[in-house]
């Protein structure tokens, strides 16, 4: 599956098994998104949450 | 390994806890992988207060979470740990500084991925990072957890647990112009097989806290082994790089092992 980057316009690939909540970091750009739902025809994609105070391990 | 399994995202819970049961699709036991520190403890706690089995527990990713309360579990274990002052305002850190020497190293009480994280080579940087501190609106940035700077090798220990049982050993090594050996931050990882005084102090160290999953950090000083930190929800990507047993793997037969028991 391919998605276009938003801020660079670059393509790119999904994995076929992606699950909803991960991240894919656009390799031209770096940066990341959320796959907010998985459909039949594709994925849905939305900014991914900017690290907060008490994240990690 | 034939198990049915339901990906919850923490971020859409909505839990009546007004009742004396709660409504839940949890299953047998719940394996805690939330990355907010706030958002996991408080999702265990409720599991915790309804009976829900969960790795690692909600007092493990509390002791865990806050390095005050891991660094005092870690001594009353007697494992060997940097030394450490807490200074309860302001107005005490320099003691503290000058009863530890400097270089002393600053860290937040909770907090990962080395954020916050800094050395105060005298006392005039220390004022610098208090300044810096007391302006921030949060007041566990008001109270300070100063650390003895450790004399070690361009590198930390992180070793990953599942019970009685070691998973992963990796060196971190820090990258060229840092000297934490966060992943997150750049380092590299290379597996080694620890030695018997190492794995021993690892074990200890996580039955300090309590036991479960768990990533323990040592470092190599010069009087030997010492552990600075515990972590509760492991991340593994740099370990698993350099380790060919599947972590998760070991991980998921540990959680399932946990409900036999």
């Amino acid at each position: 599956m391919e998605e276009t980057c938003t801020e660079c316009e670059a393509k790119m690939t999904i994995p076929t098994d992606a699950l909803v909540g991960e991240i894919i970091r656009c390799r031209e750009c770096g940066t990341e998104y959320e796959v907010s739902e998985v459909t039949r025809s594709g994925v849905k994609l939305r900014p991914a949450e900017v690290a907060e105070e008490d994240w990690g391990e | 390994m034939g198990l049915e399994t339901k990906l919850i995202d923490a971020r859409k819970l909505s839990l009546d806890i007004s009742k004396k049961r709660l409504k839940n699709g949890f299953g047998d036991v719940v394996l805690q992988r939330c990355i907010s520190y706030y958002r996991s403890l408080f999702l265990g706690k409720i599991l915790d207060n309804y009976g829900i089995e969960a790795i690692n527990t909600s007092q493990v990713a509390e002791v865990c979470g806050n390095k005050m309360l891991t660094t005092m579990l870690l001594a009353k274990a007697g494992v060997p740990t940097p030394r450490t002052l807490v200074a309860l305002s302001s107005e005490s850190v320099l003691a503290a500084a000058d009863l530890l020497g400097f270089p002393v190293v600053l860290k937040p009480f909770t907090g990962s991925w080395g954020r916050g994280v800094s050395i105060a080579k005298d006392p005039q940087t220390l004022d610098t990072i208090v300044e810096l501190r007391e302006a921030l609106p949060n007041p566990l940035e008001h109270m300070y957890y100063v650390q003895e700077f450790v004399n070690r090798p361009p590198r930390d220990i992180r070793i990953i647990v599942a019970g009685g049982e070691i998973i992963a050993s990796v060196y971190r090594i820090a990258p060229k112009d840092d000297w934490r050996t966060n992943v997150a931050r750049g380092a590299t990882t290379t597996g080694f097989k620890p030695d018997g005084a190492l794995s021993e102090m690892v074990l200890r160290s996580a039955e300090a806290v309590g036991g479960g999953v768990l990533g323990v950090d040592a470092m190599e000083s010069d009087n030997g082994y010492t552990v600075h930190e515990v972590n509760n929800t492991v991340e593994f990507k740099g370990a698993q790089a350099a380790t060919k047993t599947s972590i998760a793997k070991k991980i998921i037969s540990y959680t399932v092992e946990s409900v036999k028991r």
